[in-house]
């Protein structure tokens, strides 16, 4: 039983359904990242997957925006509480990617500009589940939340959408990328409220 | 990831005109290390529950846990802990949380910190476990508060002020009197002038609201700084 503080619970928020345990809702769209925001050309953007027999798989930006573009309509939910309803995102999905790539490893890390990386099941990026993607509301995506391109993995934390995004490495294992190392869950679902990993 | 624990306010004091600082008793507190934050959970009586994060300014391995929370007019939560809460109320942790926006005693790089209000408070830690150690890194602070008034820790800071540590003060809206700067933010001026040299390779702790982060972050890059070498933490807001 949790305890009990005197007197709070005047100013509360309205409790929303559509929200994962522990979450609150915002309308603004709040910053978390671990460093400063990198500047990226797109005329030297790229993006690459490397599978185990270490083939590199490579799309230039007017190559991606060659790809079938999809429209994506999604709630979002960072591990530093905030949750943003409805959000309205335009971007690549990434079984277009992957329709390519032949591999047998079970786990993709995924690699930012500026060195961040995440790690994720390959079976979460599949089956219309994660984007590239490059426009929010409408308008192409700032650098402060990831532009030019960011991954968009919207059904785990958000900081497994990451930023920056410059391409996925394939893994046997499920090896912890730089958020996981530095205390956040390995998997992170928020529905089961997986936010911090054993420390 | 440990359990929730209670913790019981031991002092809570008005330290700046809308914050406070909050001194806890946590039976069980393993201790946390300097730069570390912890998730805070209020329980109304019917059982609606908000839970926030907040910096430590403690650290080590047991001991007060102690926290410094700035009012934010509209907030749901930070009102109630500036406002209401007393000595002897009770709420829970979780913690220590976060293992990049850390100081370790063995770094021996120069070390540049950069506050915007309360986000003093992990960089304190830093500082009192760099001052409590032999570490022989310089330290150094760039503190950028509203007015004298609004800055935690003033007089803890300047006895903390010697050989291995500097403090320089940045006024956006009012300076004490004969200041030689104009009230006004960070600016390419003030960091070329007040923040440690790329050349001499320091790190780079920023923490504050999300806008000033992001603002003092930009220019340590455009400056030369190397983007790895700049850790931040950001506390929300615009
Ligand atoms: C890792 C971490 C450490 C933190 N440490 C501290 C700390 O040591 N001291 C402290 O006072 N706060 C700290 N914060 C911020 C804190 O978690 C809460 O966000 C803050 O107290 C506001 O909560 P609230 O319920 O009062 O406001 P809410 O009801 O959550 O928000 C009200 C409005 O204020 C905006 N807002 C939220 N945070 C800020 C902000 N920092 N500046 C300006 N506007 C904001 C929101 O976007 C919203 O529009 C930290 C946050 C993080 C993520």
């Amino acid at each position: 039983m949790a305890v009990i503080s005197r007197g709070f619970g005047s100013r509360r928020r309205g409790s929303n359904p559509d929200l994962p345990p522990g979450q609150y809702l915002t309308t603004d769209f709040p910053v978390l990242s671990a460093g400063p925001t990198p500047e990226i050309d797109r005329a030297e953007w790229q993006f690459v997957i490397r599978d185990e027999t270490g083939t590199r798989h490579e799309w230039s930006w007017d190559a991606m925006m060659a790809l079938p573009v999809e429209d994506v309509h999604t709630d979002i939910h960072c591990v530093t509480r905030w949750s943003k309803l409805g959000t309205t995102w335009r971007g690549v999905a990434l079984d277009t990617l992957f329709a390519e790539v032949e591999t047998s490893y079970d786990y993709a890390m995924i690699h930012s500009y500026g060195g961040y990386t995440t790690n994720v099941p390959l079976a979460d990026l599949l089956d219309g589940q994660a984007w590239i993607a490059f426009e929010f509301d409408g308008e192409p995506l700032v650098p402060e939340h990831g532009g030019p391109a960011r991954l968009l993995l919207p059904h785990l934390y958000f900081w497994k959408s990451a930023k920056w995004v410059r391409g996925i490495v394939m893994h046997s294992d499920d090896d912890p990328g730089f958020w996981e190392q530095n205390g956040y869950h390995t998997y992170g679902d928020p529905w089961k409220e997986q936010r911090y990993g054993d420390s | 990831m440990s359990a929730w624990l209670t913790a019981t306010v031991v002092a809570a004091e008005m330290a700046i005109p809308d914050g406070r600082l909050l001194t806890l008793d946590v039976p069980g507190w393993d201790g946390s290390l300097p730069g570390q934050h912890l998730d805070l959970r209020l329980t109304a009586e019917d059982g609606y529950q908000a839970v926030r994060s907040y910096s430590m300014a403690s650290y080590g391995p047991a001991g007060h846990v102690q926290l410094a929370v700035d009012r934010l007019p509209d907030g749901e939560v930070s009102p109630y802990l500036v406002e209401e809460l007393m000595p002897g109320d009770q709420f829970e942790v979780k913690g220590p949380i976060g293992r990049y926006f850390v100081w370790r005693t063995m770094q021996s790089e120069p070390v540049q910190l950069v506050a915007g209000g309360s986000g003093v408070v992990p960089l304190m830690a830093m500082i009192r476990a760099h001052d409590d150690s032999e570490s022989a890194a310089p330290f150094r602070m760039l503190y950028s508060v509203r007015s004298p008034e609004h800055a935690y820790y003033a007089g803890e800071l300047a006895t903390r002020v010697g050989e291995r540590f500097r403090l320089d003060w940045v006024y956006t809206g009012r300076t004490p009197n004969g200041w030689p700067r104009p009230p006004g933010r960070i600016d390419r001026e003030i960091v070329e002038e007040l923040i440690i040299a790329p050349g001499e390779r320091p790190t780079v702790y920023v923490c504050g609201a999300t806008g000033f982060v992001e603002a003092v972050a930009s220019l340590l890059v455009e400056l030369g700084h190397d983007p790895l070498r700049i850790k931040t933490e950001r506390y929300g807001g615009a």
